[in-house]
C-alpha cells in the first residue's frame, strides 16, 4: 500500500510544487501574461469556460477515439496479415515505414478540401493515420516474436496455423500491442487536437486554443491546453488500466 | 516384449553454409514398451536429434522410423507421446494449471473433465497449492515439474524428454529424477531421455545408450538393471559400477569408421 500511496503521491506533491514554482516566478519577475500567464490566472479561465472546455473536450475527445479505434483496428489486422504472409509483410512494411516518415498533421488542410469542411472526417482520418504505424510496428513485432519451443509444443500436439495463433501467437503478442496502445493513446489527442488547427470544423479544443491566441487572450489559450493535456491523460490510462485487465500476468512480475 | 520405437539406419544430414553437417549416421535402435532408455553423450553427438526424429519435430535425411507401429509422422499427429524439454517452455499468459490443460484443450476435452486431470496431475509432480499462479512466480525447478505434468496430461504411452533438468541445481535434479522414475514406472509408460550426466542416466533407465559424434551415432548400449529406485540406489556398488560403465564407454576408443 505505501507502494501505491508513494507512486501517486510523489508525482502529486512534484505537480504542486511545480505549480507554486511557476506562479512565483511568474509573479517575482513581472512576467507579462501574453509569454507566461499565472497558473492562477489560467485556472480562473478554466472554470470561467468550464462548460464550454467540457463541450469541446468532448468533440476532440470523440475524434481522437474514433481514429484511436480505427487506427488501432487497422495497425493490428496489417500486423496479422503481414505476419502470416511473407508477401504482404514485405510490401507493407516499407509502406507504414513510408506512411510514419510523412508529416501526417500537414495532411490535415489536405483532408479538409478532400472532404466536406463541415465533416469530422478528416481529422479522425489524420489521427487514423498516426496511430496505425506505432500499432502495426508494436504488433508485428509481437506476432513474430514466437519462441522456438512453444512452436514444437505445439507441433508436438499437432496444432494447425489458427490454434497456434489463438494459443500461441496472439496472447504472446498482447503485450507488445498494448504498448503500441499506449503511446498511440496520448498521440491521438495530440493529433486530434493539432489537425483542428488547419481549419473545418470550429468546435475542438484545437481551434479554441487557435481563436483564444489571436484574441491574445492568452490564459485562455492556457486553459484549453491545459484540457487537451488532460484529455491526453485520460487516454493513456484508460490504455493502461486496459492492459493490466487483458495482460494480467505481467503485473504478477 | 514388443517394439514401442524402432529406428533403423537413420541418418540426418543438415545442409549448412560451411558444407553439410552430418548428425546421425545409420543409426538403429529399439525401445521396447514400458523400457526407459537414456541417450547419453558429449554435445554434437546427436541425441537431441535423435529424439527430434523420433518426435517428427525434424524429418531424417534416411532410414524408418516406427512409433507405436505407425510413422512417427502418423504417431504425432495421433499425439501418442508427451514431450518435455530443456526449458519449461510454460506460457506466460496461462495459469500453471491452464498450462498444464493446453493439450487436453487441444484434444477438446471438455473444461470440468481437463481441470480434474490437470489438478490431478499438479498434485503427482507435488505442486498441488500452485494451480492458480503464474508460472513467473514459480522457481525453475517447480516450472519443470509444470512442464513434465503437461507431458503427462493425455496420458501418454511414450515420454520423449530432451535435458529435462539439465537447467537444475544437483538437489532439485535428484528429487525429480526419483519422481520421474516413479512416475514412469507407475504409469509404465515407454521414455525415451537425453541427458548428458551419466548418473542421471545409471539412476533413471533400463539401457543406456552412448552415442559419439561427428557423425553421431550408437557407440555403445549399458544394460541396467538396479530394481526398483530409491535413495540407496544411488549409493550401491552396483550404481557406481554401471557409472564406471558408461563413463568408459563414453571415453571409449570410437568404432572404426564405417564408409
Amino acid at each position: 500500500m505505501t507502494g501505491r500511496a508513494a507512486r501517486i503521491g510523489i508525482p502529486v506533491v512534484f505537480g504542486v510544487l511545480f505549480l507554486v514554482a511557476w506562479q512565483a516566478i511568474v509573479v517575482g519577475n513581472d512576467i507579462k501574461p501574453y509569454l507566461l500567464p499565472k497558473p492562477t490566472a489560467i485556472w480562473a479561465q478554466i472554470t470561467a469556460n468550464i462548460d464550454d472546455i467540457l463541450k469541446t473536450a468532448r468533440v476532440t475527445g470523440t475524434n481522437a477515439l474514433a481514429g484511436l479505434v480505427a487506427g488501432a483496428v487497422l495497425g493490428i489486422l496489417a500486423a496479422l496479415v503481414a505476419s502470416r504472409f511473407r508477401v504482404v509483410d514485405s510490401l507493407l512494411v516499407p509502406l507504414a515505414a513510408a506512411v510514419n516518415a510523412m508529416p501526417i498533421i500537414a495532411l490535415a488542410p489536405i483532408f479538409n478540401t478532400m472532404f466536406s469542411t463541415t465533416s469530422a472526417v478528416p481529422r479522425r482520418l489524420v489521427v487514423t493515420l498516426v496511430v496505425f504505424f506505432p500499432l502495426f510496428v508494436n504488433a508485428l513485432r509481437g506476432l513474430r516474436q514466437v519462441e522456438p519451443i512453444h512452436r514444437e509444443l505445439l507441433d508436438s500436439y499437432a496444432a494447425g496455423g489458427w490454434t497456434f495463433a489463438r494459443t500461441v501467437r496472439i496472447p504472446g503478442a498482447l503485450p507488445f500491442v498494448f504498448t503500441g496502445l499506449r503511446l498511440a493513446a496520448s498521440l491521438s489527442v495530440i493529433a486530434a487536437v493539432v489537425a483542428e488547427y488547419f481549419g473545418g470544423l470550429q468546435n475542438g479544443l484545437g481551434t479554441r486554443i487557435t481563436s483564444a491566441a489571436s484574441n491574445t487572450a492568452y490564459p485562455r489559450a492556457w486553459a484549453y491546453v491545459a484540457a487537451a493535456c488532460a484529455l491526453g491523460l485520460l487516454f493513456y490510462l484508460v490504455a493502461t488500466a486496459l492492459e493490466r485487465i487483458a495482460t494480467p500476468w505481467r503485473t504478477t512480475r | 516384449m514388443t517394439a514401442f520405437v524402432s529406428l533403423s539406419g537413420v541418418t540426418k544430414t543438415f545442409r549448412g553454409r560451411a558444407g553439410d553437417v552430418t548428425a546421425l549416421s545409420d543409426v538403429d535402435l529399439t525401445v521396447t514398451a514400458g523400457e526407459f532408455v537414456t541417450l547419453i553423450g558429449p554435445s554434437g553427438c546427436g541425441k537431441s536429434t535423435l529424439l527430434r526424429v523420433v518426435a517428427d519435430l525434424t524429418a531424417p535425411t534416411a532410414g524408418t522410423v516406427t512409433v507405436n507401429g505407425k510413422t512417427a509422422r502418423q504417431a504425432r499427429l495421433d499425439q501418442d507421446y508427451g514431450i518435455a524439454f530443456q526449458q519449461a517452455g510454460l506460457m506466460d499468459w496461462r495459469t500453471v494449471v491452464r498450462n498444464v490443460e493446453l493439450p487436453l484443450e487441444l484434444r477438446g476435452w471438455d473444461r470440468r473433465r481437463r481441470r480434474e486431470r490437470a489438478l490431478e496431475l499438479l498434485e503427482l509432480v507435488g505442486l498441488p497449492d500452485f494451480a492458480g499462479a503464474r508460472p513467473a512466480e514459480l522457481s525453475g525447478g517447480m516450472q519443470q515439474r509444470v512442464a513434465i505434468a503437461r507431458a503427462l496430461a493425455t496420458g501418454p504411452k511414450l515420454l520423449l524428454m530432451d535435458e529435462p533438468f539439465g537447467a537444475l541445481d544437483e538437489m532439485t535434479r535428484e528429487r525429480l529424477q526419483a519422481e520421474l522414475a516413479r512416475i514412469a514406472r507407475e504409469s509404465g509408460a515407454t521414455v525415451v531421455f537425453v541427458t548428458h550426466s551419466i548418473p542421471e542416466a545409471v539412476y533413471l533407465s533400463d539401457r543406456v545408450v552412448v552415442m559419439s559424434p561427428r557423425p553421431g551415432r550408437v557407440a555403445a548400449v549399458v544394460a541396467v538393471a538396479l530394481g526398483e529406485r530409491t535413495d540407496d540406489t544411488r549409493e550401491a556398488p552396483e550404481f557406481f559400477a554401471k557409472v564406471t560403465e558408461v563413463r568408459e564407454a563414453l571415453r571409449g576408443r570410437a568404432p572404426v569408421e564405417r564408409r
